[in-house]
């Protein structure tokens, strides 16, 4: 069950704290790429922030607007060096998606929520990856295989932190 | 268990207007980013402020946690250097010795270039070092292969500008910011680079597979004459890099193509060098698409006169 914001001390949370705390975890899960100084040779880390964006989306599905992706992903996009655009798209069909989803199957389980999580990662990597080819790269999309098994092994932990994270964002 | 989604409107108008307002904007939020990626063709360095101003706020993050894990990645050759120290040494002694004539010989024969390169009245600008970076990070879950240097405007750094470790080369500058510049890695497959095998002089096309290895084309239809071992090193063709550079070595043939390895591995260099274009009078690369074309277009000029 998702708990309801419920106060401590007979105080509730901000707003900006209601709202803020999500949309800036996705934020820094972008960032993660630039901020660690790997010099990586091929696609290795998961997109961090696609995987934040998913976690809140399937715990919570009324915290965000449709449109979340279009924000959220334009600053993706500046943050990991796709170009402006790929992941505004992507991350927005997956949203839409993901809405469709929720239509049809009423109850979603952990499983339901992986399955979904993986669908959704492996999109926007091959999706990215598409854009980058009709610009003149090169790159071939068994490259991203491994970049796809490791999202789909963060993403149960990422939950997990995303859980975490949302606990203390609502108790006050 | 999940609730179900609360986005029902029921019969109430005004809410459903909302969703639908928020389909709407969603849906034309992503066509928007979809006709950004075509009208832009995919370019990396568009948007440059906005992604500088990015790297310009984790700059001092990844400055200095890579300041503080330079070293990991060569720990282990140091452990095994202190393991057969002595047999090392008394090797090296000898190679030492032998390669001090060889540099006597070549200092005599720079010289003699120098004085044959101003009887023929061939000016080239050769003061080309510009500014010393260390390497920062990198895009990591992309597809393209840009890395991240410390060092920009401020210190003259300016998009088209090669960049090499002492190792050899490891690319071209594309987007540069008032600290910070991009730099597009020889393994990436946009980079294209005019080279030749050192031992003797046959040119080929050095392309990026994206996947830490370059493609090795040569020139001249025909049978591949690359052998693993063989070290490219660039011509100077097409007036961005110096020529001599050490670029890629060897290691295998995969359908007719040599696969080599760049000999600077940019995930193990400590510090690189910002050069200056080769030929100064050459316009600066405007597109990044065109630049490498014109390098491999020149390149194969070159050889067919």
């Amino acid at each position: 069950m998702t708990p309801t914001p419920q106060s401590r001390l007979g105080a509730t949370p901000s707003r900006t704290r209601l709202m803020g705390t999500p949309v800036a975890t996705v934020m820094f899960g972008s960032l993660i790429g630039a901020l660690l100084p790997i010099v990586a040779q091929s696609p290795t880390l998961p997109p961090f922030g696609l995987l934040f964006l998913l976690a809140w989306r399937l715990l919570h599905p009324t915290l965000w607007p449709l449109w979340i992706g279009v924000p959220l992903g334009a600053f993706d996009d500046l943050a990991t060096g796709a170009p402006l655009g790929s992941a505004v798209f992507l991350w927005t069909a997956v949203m839409i998606a993901i809405e469709m989803i929720d239509r049809r199957i009423f109850w979603r389980d952990y499983w339901n929520d992986w399955l979904i999580a993986l669908v959704a990662v492996a999109f926007c990597l091959l999706g990215g990856a598409l854009f980058a080819r009709i610009a003149g790269s090169h790159a071939p999309f068994w490259l991203l295989l491994p970049q796809i098994l490791w999202s789909a092994l963060a993403y149960p932990l990422m939950v997990r932190l995303t859980a975490t994270v949302d606990r203390w964002r609502i108790m006050a | 268990m999940v609730q179900p989604s609360r986005r029902r409107p029921g019969v109430n108008r005004r809410a459903q207007y909302g969703l639908f307002a928020s389909y709407v904007i969603a849906v034309t939020g992503a066509l928007f980013g979809l006709l950004l990626i075509i009208v832009a063709r995919a370019d990396p360095a568009g948007f440059a402020v906005l992604r500088s101003a990015i790297a310009e706020v984790t700059r001092p993050v990844s400055g200095s946690l890579q300041r503080l894990v330079s070293g990991v990645g060569s720990l282990d050759e140091n452990i095994v250097a202190y393991v057969n120290a002595g047999s090392q040494n008394a090797a090296l002694r000898r190679q030492v010795d032998a390669n001090r004539t060889r540099l006597i010989e070549a200092a005599a024969i720079e010289q003699e270039n120098l004085r044959l390169k101003k009887l023929l009245n061939l000016v080239q600008n050769t003061q080309g070092n510009l500014a010393t970076a260390r390497l920062i990070g990198s895009t990591t879950s992309i597809t393209r292969r840009i890395a991240r240097i410390d060092a920009g405007r401020s210190r003259g750094v300016l998009p088209g500008m090669p960049v090499r470790a002492p190792e050899g080369l490891i690319g071209r500058v594309i987007v540069s910011g008032p600290n910070t510049a991009d730099v597009l890695l020889l393994t990436d497959s946009q980079n294209i680079i005019p080279v030749r095998r050192a031992k003797d002089n046959i040119a080929a096309i050095c392309t990026g597979l994206d996947d830490g290895t370059v493609e090795i084309r040569p020139l001249n239809p025909g049978n591949n004459p690359f052998r693993p071992g063989d070290i490219m090193v660039t011509t100077g063709t097409g007036g961005l890099y110096s020529p001599n550079i050490p670029v890629a070595i060897v290691v295998s043939q995969r359908n007719g193509m040599a696969i080599g390895v760049p000999l600077a591995s940019p995930a193990r260099v400590e510090a690189v060098v910002v050069q200056r274009p080769y030929d100064i009078d050459l316009a600066p690369p405007l597109d990044q698409g065109d630049a490498p074309r014109n390098e491999a277009d020149a390149a194969k000029r070159a050889q067919q006169k």
